[in-house]
């Protein structure tokens, strides 16, 4: 069983996954159940185009990105161990600071 | 001698000065604007002279909104009391201070450390053409103190760890709004059990990762709309009424024409400077917090060596002596549409490294008979772009018997030393 889940960039981190804001993957069958911390593995080893330095720091995403599910700041849901349900709609914000 | 001379200089200013305060005053009565305090003046403002009715012409000119059951008389009268801070008079500072006055907001302050560009002028849309290089106002940060209400307008991460720092430290409410590109964020921190910007955020982020509007480009609308929602949560906050954005991200896409309100955590106990045990207590260093200077200025790097480097009337000599090289250009190709040097090949930054770049090159410039060693010129924007890109192509064509310099300043310099009529952007 594949876990279908929808990924979205924005506010410039879209720049890091060839530009496209929106991605509708399929994450394949694991033996353990699929967490922020694994999927952030999967996106560095599928989806950055280079220099994932600019996305990820350690196993998290480096300062400045916000991680939302479902409309939801992480920090409110178990940051990397929150556990990915089906359709669940992860978005990446990179803050900005220009004006 | 000397000593009459200064006490007549003296007499001299302290009656020029109070000339000046008569017309500002005469000024400020004909204009019926409310009072606004920039920190190059002194007098920061401490009382709002309080107003228990509104006179005939203001309930003229608030009408439409006083007619709001939620607004009233009550809501005018908390607006007219209340004072806020714009610190950014830039895209998102403009058009919240011009709907911020035209509320009748009772005192507005501006700070700005700034000077009027042309490239400002799409979008902060209160300097015009006859102002370039005037001073916006100077800067007096923890100004924070002074005012009801902090609204953070900046366009840089130092001020803005500064303005949160500052608002926690004095206990305001700063109503944060920022954009970029087609993109726009908004919220208010430090406000009815929020986060603070530093919840969210507690480690600024990488320099390398953070993109300004000169780099990244902005379309002025987009501020424009950021700025008009900043002063929206002010006459919230201002006159109690509605949900304010406090522990909420307010996310805005132009290009898809949509707005998205996300739910943030609330403010962290643990946090450095508004949780239940604070490190930080009083104002730090910003810019060495942050790694990056408290402005969205072209920064100048040093990368190469004086020897790996030409100057723009160098390299005019050799184009006019018609001496073989090769010019790479470095930008993205849509700024190569705005304007490029004649015979330029272009290879952005970001496909640079890639391996059938370097491979199209090498072919280019293997050696031939007639020219044994070849001369590649790189250049871009301003000279830091094209710094990155010789050291690279130093590495990756090291074999080659070539030599790789930078164009110092790049077209900047183009621009100001050999053609005056070459564009700048």
């Amino acid at each position: 069983m594949t876990l279908p889940v929808k990924l979205e960039f924005s506010g410039g981190a879209e720049l890091l996954v060839n530009k496209v804001r929106s991605h509708q993957i399929n994450l394949p069958n694991n033996d353990s159940k699929w967490t922020l911390r694994s999927l952030l593995i999967w996106i560095r080893d599928n989806l950055l185009q280079e220099r994932p330095e600019l996305f990820l720091q350690g196993e998290t995403v480096r300062p400045g990105i916000l991680v939302l599910v479902n409309d939801t700041d992480w920090e409110l849901l178990g940051e990397l161990d929150y556990v990915i349900q089906e359709n669940d709609n992860i978005l990446f914000i990179s803050t900005l600071h220009g004006g | 001698m000397a000593d009459d001379d200064v006490k007549l200089l003296k007499e001299q200013l302290s009656r020029q000065k109070e000339e000046i305060e008569k017309l500002k005053s005469l000024l400020q009565d004909k204009l019926k604007l409310p009072d606004v305090f920039t920190s190059d003046n002194d007098d920061f403002p401490t009382t709002i002279p309080a107003v228990n009715q509104l006179d005939k012409e203001s309930i003229a000119r608030y009408s439409r909104q006083l007619i709001l059951p939620e607004i009233g008389i009550r809501g005018q009268l908390l607006l007219r009391k209340t004072s806020v801070l714009i610190v950014g008079c830039g895209g998102l500072g403009c058009p919240a201070a011009l709907y911020l006055t035209a509320a009748g907001i009772g005192q507005l302050g501006l700070i700005d450390h700034d000077e009027v560009e042309i490239s400002n002028l799409h979008r902060q849309i209160l300097h015009t053409e006859a102002r370039i290089n005037v001073q916006k106002s100077t800067s007096a940060a923890y100004a924070c103190k002074q005012y009801d209400i902090v609204l953070d307008a900046t366009d840089n991460v130092a001020t803005r760890y500064l303005l949160n720092d500052g608002c926690v430290l004095a206990g305001k409410p700063l109503v944060s709004g920022s954009a970029l590109r087609f993109e726009g964020q908004l919220t208010i921190y430090n406000y009815k059990g929020g986060p603070c910007y530093r919840c969210l955020f507690p480690k600024p982020p990488p320099p390398e990762t953070v993109t300004n509007c000169s780099d990244g480009g902005v379309l002025g609308v987009v501020p424009g709309i950021i700025g008009c929602l900043q002063a929206l949560e002010v006459i919230k906050i201002a006159a109690k009424i509605g949900r304010p954005c406090t522990q909420r991200l307010l996310l805005f896409d132009a290009l898809d024409g949509s707005f998205k309100a996300i739910k943030l955590r609330q403010k962290k106990d643990n946090c450095e400077v508004c949780g239940s045990s604070p490190s930080i207590t009083e104002l730090i260093d910003y810019e060495q917090f942050c790694g990056t200077r408290a402005t969205d200025k072209d920064k100048v790097l040093t990368i190469l060596t004086p020897e790996e480097r030409i100057s723009v009337q160098d390299y005019q000599a050799i184009v006019e002596n018609g001496e073989p090289h090769l010019l790479i250009d470095v930008r993205q190709p849509v700024e190569l549409e705005i304007c490029q040097l004649s015979q330029t090949i272009n290879i952005p930054m970001n496909s640079l490294s890639k391996e059938e770049t370097i491979k199209e090159l090498k072919e280019k410039l293997i050696p031939q008979a007639d020219r044994p060693k070849t001369s590649v010129f790189v250049v871009c924007r301003q000279g830091n772009d094209s710094q990155v890109a010789v050291k690279l192509l130093k590495e990756k064509l090291k074999q080659l018997p070539i030599s790789i310099k930078d164009i110092k300043g790049g077209l900047k310099a183009w621009a100001r030393h050999i053609d005056r009529s070459f564009p700048e952007y």
